[in-house]
């Protein structure tokens, strides 16, 4: 068996520049032969995302809109994408979001509606997305979102997103129970910082990444080209009994205490 | 050195921005004469920090809201 993903398609979403880890894993995901189907957030993002799509070279993969706040653009987007390929064999969940204030101070301030929005977008994204892919899943498949330490353990700054981060590997595993059955994977990569858009947000995000230079078992940071390696992984049939599992691709970070 | 910093920001800037490199003046302000949105400008000190090979705190990065304050900044830090 070969680690290929030729005639497969997955759907990633959330690439936002060439610095995302979304785009890490759909460079590797295509560099294994699969074929691509990449949602944007909004017309800010479209013409940037297309640019770097059009990188890739093949002419198979295609763009399609999805604000994962709206229930019917999630609707629309699997909707087409079922007329337009019938079949998808996996997806990348690569969202999330909270305001910049709640990722600042103190986590007991955090405001109600700042909490919703945070839990909305990058915890409940990822169940409103599975249950519109899993129709489409017909051969079953691989399911992935993305993670972080924050979640499992207290990292300053994280604050907010650190609880969605619990929420969502929660969902991985009750997702992985619901689409079992259906030999649907479902499965988080838990990521060290990477400097992305994102990471940007988080306040002293360049002295995180010093300390994982420092003390991390690799004594180096993490790319995203690490993350697309596993990611193919996890997308492949090598990984065919490994589901509600959160794989940290850290350099080692997480085993550290003192 | 200081025409030469300018230069490259202007180019990084007109590139990442879609705007003409003629359009980037030093008294240009990114988010009224340019129409740089949050993001954008978050992507723009990510893309100096490359190209100068140096690091933006984000205090710093506040303070920034024309290109001759890049320029400047790029002055005293390289």
């Amino acid at each position: 068996m070969t680690l290929s993903l030729e005639g497969k398609t997955f759907v990633v979403m959330g690439v936002a520049n060439k610095r995302s880890i979304a785009w890490g894993i759909a460079k590797a995901l295509h560099n294994a032969g699969a074929r691509l189907i990449f949602t944007y957030l909004g017309e800010r993002f479209r013409d940037g995302v297309q640019q770097l799509v059009d990188t890739l070279g093949n002419e198979e993969h295609f763009l399609l809109p999805c604000d994962v706040s709206s229930d019917e653009q999630i609707a629309a987007c699997f909707n087409t994408i079922k007329e337009k390929v019938g079949i998808i064999h996996g997806v990348a969940h690569c969202i999330a979001f909270a305001n910049k204030e709640d990722l600042e101070g103190e986590f007991v301030d955090t405001s109600r509606d700042g909490f919703l929005l945070a839990h909305n977008i990058s915890a409940y994204s990822l169940t409103a997305v599975a249950r519109a892919a899993r129709p489409l899943m017909t051969e079953g498949g691989s399911i992935l979102t993305l993670t972080y330490l924050g979640g499992e353990r207290v990292v300053k700054n994280y604050n907010l997103m650190g609880v969605a981060k619990a929420s969502l590997d929660a969902s991985v595993k009750y997702l992985a129970n619901d689409l079992g059955k259906d030999g649907i994977r479902v499965n988080a990569i838990s990521a060290g910082p990477i400097r992305t858009l994102s990471a940007k947000g988080i306040a002293d995000f360049n002295s995180v990444l010093k300390l994982i230079e420092e003390r991390a078992p690799m004594r180096r940071s993490v790319t995203p080209e690490d993350v697309g390696h596993a990611a193919v992984f996890l997308m492949s049939d090598w990984a065919t009994a490994i589901t509600g599992e959160t794989l940290h691709v850290d350099s080692g970070f997480n085993i550290i205490a003192i | 050195m200081a025409e030469d910093i300018f230069e490259r920001v202007k180019k990084i800037v007109a590139d990442r921005l879609d705007v003409d490199e003629a359009d980037v003046k030093l008294e240009s302000s990114f988010k009224e004469d340019l129409e740089a949105d949050s993001l954008d400008v978050v992507e723009l000190v990510m893309e100096l920090e490359d190209e100068f090979d140096l690091e933006i705190s984000d205090e710093d990065a506040e303070k920034i809201l024309t290109v001759g304050d890049v320029v400047e900044y790029i002055k005293n830090h390289q």
